[in-house]
C-alpha cells in the first residue's frame, strides 16, 4: 500500500502543469483552446490511456488522474475527461480493430474529437437511451431523435450515440458532418460549450462489429467519473489556497482576515473536505490500476468528491465577500466549474441512492478486503 | 501509487486476525459488541492476553516490549483489534505515560515502570486538566515544591478518566512559578494515587455513569526521583505524549464495528414484518455514513502508509476531527435505530426491548465527549488553520 507518486508520475504532473500555464484566450464560440489542445496532443497527454499499438502511451488511470487534477487546478475548457476518457474509453472498450485505428490514433494525436452524445432532456445518469432510436436498413443504420446536454458537442468531430434498438441501447458512431445532423451549440452556466444534436435519418455505423450493448457504458462512465473527479479535486485545491490567501491579505478592522477565529475554522473545514475528496480520488484511481470489481467505487468517489466541491465551492465564495461575487475574479469561477462537475457523471443523490440501494444485500465496505 | 497490501503486509493483517479473534474470549469482544460497559478486570484481562503475546506496546522501543512495526502494521494492528472487538490497551500506559518514559525517563524509572505499565500491573490516569485549565493546559496550577528528596504537591485535577480505578498518576505540576512563560515551568511527575493526601472523587455524567473525576492534592509527599526527565521540562514531554499517536486517533475500526452493529439491527424485524433499512431514507443515511467512514480510514491509511520516513502527513491532523465527528454520527444512528426502545433505558434483562437499544442513549450521550477530550474539535480546527493553513 502506497499513496505517493513515483518519480515519473512527478514530472509527467510537473510537465503538464508548466504547459497549462501559457494558455491564450479561449475562443468563446469553441469553449476551449484548439491550440491548447494541439499542445496536449504533442506532449503525449491525449493518448495517454491507449495502448501504444494504437498511438497511445499504454499508461493507466493514476496518470489520467494526475493529467485531470491538473486541468483542474486551472479550470482548462479542454474535453479531456469528455473525450479522452470516455469517449476515447469507449472506443478503447469496445470498437472494432478498424475503429481503433483510424479513431484512437486520431484522437491521440489531436486531430480527432470524439464524444459521447448520450444525456437526453428529463433524464438522468442511466445508461439507458430514451427518445432515439437507431433503426437497420438495407443501407446500414440510421438514427432518430434528439440529445441534449451533450458537452462539446458541437466541436466533436465524432459522436458516439446511444440509441435503443428495440428495446435495448446501443453504442453507434456518427459523422456529425453528415445530412440529417443538426447541432445547436449554446453556452453552459461555467462558460463551456453544450449542443443540443437532432439527428434525422442520420447515417451511423455500430460501435464495434456489432454494434455495443449500453454495458459498456458503466465502466465507461466508472473510470471517466473518477478523471472527473480528479479534475475537481485540482480545482478544489486552488479554490481552498485562493481563499486562505486571501484571509492572509484581506485586511478589515485593521488586520488581516486571518486573524478571525470565525474564518479560519471555516477554512479549517474546507482542509478536511480536500482531504478527503483527495483520499477517494487516489482510492479510485487506484482500483481502476488493479482492476478492483467493485462496481461501486466510483460512486463512492463520486459521493465525497461532491459533498466536497460543494462545501469548498460555497465556503471560498463566502469567505472572500463581495468580490468573490464578481466576474471579474477567479474564484467564482471555481465554485461555478465545481457546480457543473457536480453535476456529471451522476450528483451525490443519484450516487447515494446507489451506494443505499443494495445495503439489506452487502455488508459495510471493507477497503482492506 | 499501489492500493493492495504486500503479501507480508496482508499475511499480517490475517495473523492479527486470528490471533484477536481467537486467543481473547468471545465473552469480552461481546462486551464492545454489543455497547456493554467495560470493567476493570476484563480491560486487565485482555492487556495482560495481549502483552503476553507482544501485542500490547508494540510501538514502544524494542527493548521495553515494541516490535520495529511500521506504521502500516501499527494501523493494521489497531484496526483489526477494533474490529474484533478487542478491548484496546489502556491509553494512559500504552500511548501515553510509556512512551514519555521510554523516551525521557531515567534507566531506574525505565525498569521500574515500563514492564509493569505495559502488562498494566499498574494503571495510570492522566493528571493534566484543572479547573482553570482546559483547552489552556499550560495555565495549571497544581504545583509541587521541593522539600529535601521529596516534592511536596497541592492542587487539584480534574476530568481524570478512569481516575477511581488507578493506581499511578502522571501528573503535570508547576514547579516554577517565575518562569517567564506558562509552559516553562512545568514538570513531570509520577506518584502512586494512595499516597496521604490524595483524594479522588468520581463525576457523575449525564450518561448516568462514572468515567471522570475530580483529584485533589494536599501536601502529597512525592519522592524527587519520580520526577520524569528534567525539572521545568514537563510541557515538552506533555507535548511529545499528545502528538506522539499517529495511529489509532480516528477509531474507524470501532466506527465501522458500530456500523455494522447498526445495519444488523436496522435489517431485524420489526412487529410488523417491516425492516427499517427498507426506508429509503433511512438507508440513504446509512450510506452516507458508510461512504464519510470510507473517505476517513483511506486518509488514516494514507497517513499510515506514506510516514515511513518519520514526517507526519499533514492530513493527520484531520484524523482527530473527523474521526470523532462520525464516532458521534454512528452513536446517533443507533439511537435513531432504537427509536422509542431508546427510552426503555432501565428496562434491564427481563424486557423485550434489546439491550442495545437500553443502552442506545447513554451510549450517544456519553461520546458528546469524543469532541471534546484530547484537544477539543475547536483545538485541532484551530490548529490545521495555523500550522497547515498558515492562518
Amino acid at each position: 500500500m502506497e499513496f505517493t507518486f513515483d518519480t515519473e508520475q512527478i514530472a509527467l504532473r510537473d510537465a503538464v502543469r508548466g504547459l497549462l500555464r501559457s494558455r491564450d484566450d479561449v475562443p468563446a464560440d469553441q469553449g476551449f483552446d484548439p491550440a491548447m489542445w494541439t499542445k496536449l496532443a504533442a506532449m503525449g497527454v491525449l493518448g495517454l490511456p491507449f495502448s501504444e499499438d494504437v498511438g497511445g502511451m499504454g499508461a493507466g488511470p493514476i496518470e489520467v488522474m494526475i493529467v485531470a487534477q491538473e486541468l483542474g487546478r486551472v479550470l482548462a475548457p479542454e474535453p479531456y475527461v469528455d473525450s479522452v476518457v470516455l469517449a476515447g474509453g469507449l472506443i478503447a472498450a469496445a470498437g472494432s480493430d478498424e475503429q481503433h485505428a483510424t479513431l484512437l490514433a486520431a484522437l491521440a494525436e489531436g486531430e480527432s474529437q470524439p464524444i459521447l452524445a448520450h444525456a437526453e432532456p428529463r433524464t438522468r445518469w442511466g445508461t439507458d437511451a430514451y427518445g432515439v432510436v437507431a433503426t437497420s436498413t438495407t443501407d446500414g443504420w440510421t438514427i432518430d431523435g434528439t440529445k441534449e446536454p451533450v458537452l462539446y458537442g458541437d466541436s466533436a468531430t465524432v459522436l458516439l450515440v446511444s440509441a435503443l434498438v428495440g428495446e435495448q441501447t446501443k453504442l453507434f458512431v456518427v459523422d456529425p458532418d453528415e445530412p440529417g445532423v443538426t447541432r445547436t451549440a449554446y453556452a453552459t452556466h461555467d462558460g463551456r460549450r453544450v449542443a443540443r444534436i437532432t439527428f434525422t435519418k442520420a447515417a451511423a455505423t455500430p460501435l464495434g462489429d456489432a454494434p455495443a450493448d449500453s454495458s459498456v457504458l458503466k465502466d465507461a462512465f466508472a473510470q471517466a467519473t473518477i478523471a472527473l473527479c480528479a479534475e475537481a479535486l485540482g480545482a478544489m485545491e486552488v479554490a481552498l489556497d485562493t481563499t486562505v490567501g486571501y484571509l492572509k491579505t484581506r485586511k478589515q478592522f485593521g488586520v488581516p482576515l486571518s486573524k478571525f477565529q470565525a474564518l479560519t475554522h471555516r477554512a479549517a473545514d474546507m482542509y478536511v473536505s480536500l482531504e478527503l475528496a483527495r483520499s477517494v480520488v487516489q482510492y479510485g484511481a487506484m482500483c481502476l490500476a488493479e482492476g478492483v470489481e467493485d462496481p461501486l467505487v466510483a460512486s463512492r468517489v463520486k459521493l465525497q468528491v461532491s459533498r466536497s466541491a460543494r462545501h469548498i465551492g460555497q465556503e471560498a465564495i463566502q469567505l472572500h465577500g463581495g468580490i468573490g461575487m464578481t466576474d471579474e475574479y477567479t474564484i467564482g469561477h471555481y465554485t461555478n466549474r465545481l457546480t457543473a462537475m457536480e453535476h456529471s457523471l451522476g450528483d451525490a443523490t443519484f450516487h447515494r441512492a446507489r451506494l443505499a440501494q443494495g445495503l439489506d444485500q452487502r455488508e459495510i465496505v471493507d477497503l482492506l478486503g | 501509487m499501489r492500493l493492495r497490501l504486500s503479501a507480508e503486509d496482508a499475511a499480517f493483517q490475517q495473523d492479527m486476525r486470528t490471533f484477536f479473534t481467537t486467543q481473547v474470549p468471545q465473552e469480552t469482544r461481546d462486551v464492545i459488541a454489543h455497547g456493554k460497559p467495560l470493567t476493570r478486570e476484563l480491560i486487565v484481562e485482555t492487556m495482560q492476553i495481549l502483552n503476553k503475546a507482544g501485542l500490547a506496546v508494540p510501538h514502544w522501543p524494542i527493548e521495553w516490549g515494541g516490535r520495529g512495526w511500521t506504521t502500516l502494521q501499527r494501523h493494521i494492528w489497531h484496526e483489526e483489534m477494533d474490529l474484533a472487538g478487542v478491548p484496546t490497551p489502556l491509553a494512559f500506559n500504552a500511548s501515553m505515560v510509556g512512551p514519555v518514559i521510554a523516551q525521557f525517563g531515567s534507566h531506574e524509572q525505565k525498569q521500574r515502570f515500563l514492564p509493569a505499565t505495559a502488562n498494566l500491573d499498574i494503571w495510570w490516569c492522566q493528571g493534566f486538566s484543572e479547573p482553570d485549565a482546559g483547552s489552556d493546559l499550560a495555565s495549571l496550577r497544581t504545583t509541587a515544591v521541593r522539600d529535601g528528596n521529596e516534592w511536596v504537591v497541592n492542587g487539584q485535577k480534574t476530568w481524570t478518566t478512569l481516575g477511581q480505578w488507578a493506581d499511578w498518576i502522571f501528573c503535570l505540576v508547576r514547579t516554577d512559578p517565575d518562569a517567564p512563560k506558562k509552559q516553562q515551568g512545568i514538570s513531570f511527575l509520577l506518584f502512586d494515587l494512595t499516597s496521604p493526601g490524595v483524594t479522588v472523587r468520581p463525576i457523575k455524567l449525564i450518561d448516568g455513569g462514572y468515567e471522570v473525576n475530580e483529584v485533589f492534592f494536599e501536601n502529597v509527599r512525592v519522592p524527587a526521583d519520580q520526577l520524569v526527565g528534567e525539572e521545568n521540562r514537563g510541557w515538552d514531554y506533555a507535548k511529545f505524549l499528545l502528538g506522539n499517536e499517529r495511529v489509532g486517533v480516528a477509531p474507524v475500526g470501532a466506527t465501522k464495528l458500530r456500523l455494522r452493529t447498526a445495519r444488523e439491527r436496522a435489517l431485524e424485524p420489526m412487529a410488523d414484518g417491516s425492516t427499517l433499512l427498507a426506508d429509503p431514507l433511512l438507508a440513504a443515511r446509512f450510506a452516507e455514513l458508510e461512504n464519510e467512514l470510507a473517505a476517513l480510514e483511506l486518509t488514516a491509511l494514507r497517513v499510515a502508509a506514506d510516514s515511513s520516513d518519520g514526517r507526519p502527513d499533514p492530513a493527520s491532523s484531520i484524523l482527530k476531527l473527523r474521526g470523532t465527528q462520525l464516532q458521534q454520527d454512528v452513536t446517533e444512528l443507533l439511537v435513531d435505530i432504537a427509536g422509542h426502545d431508546s427510552l426503555a433505558t432501565g428496562a434491564g434483562e427481563d424486557s423485550d426491548v434489546p439491550s442495545w437499544a437500553q443502552r442506545s442513549v447513554p451510549t450517544y450521550l456519553n461520546y458528546r465527549k469524543a469532541s471534546i477530550y484530547g484537544g477539543s474539535n475547536e483545538i485541532q480546527r484551530t490548529i490545521i488553520a495555523s500550522s497547515i493553513l498558515g492562518l
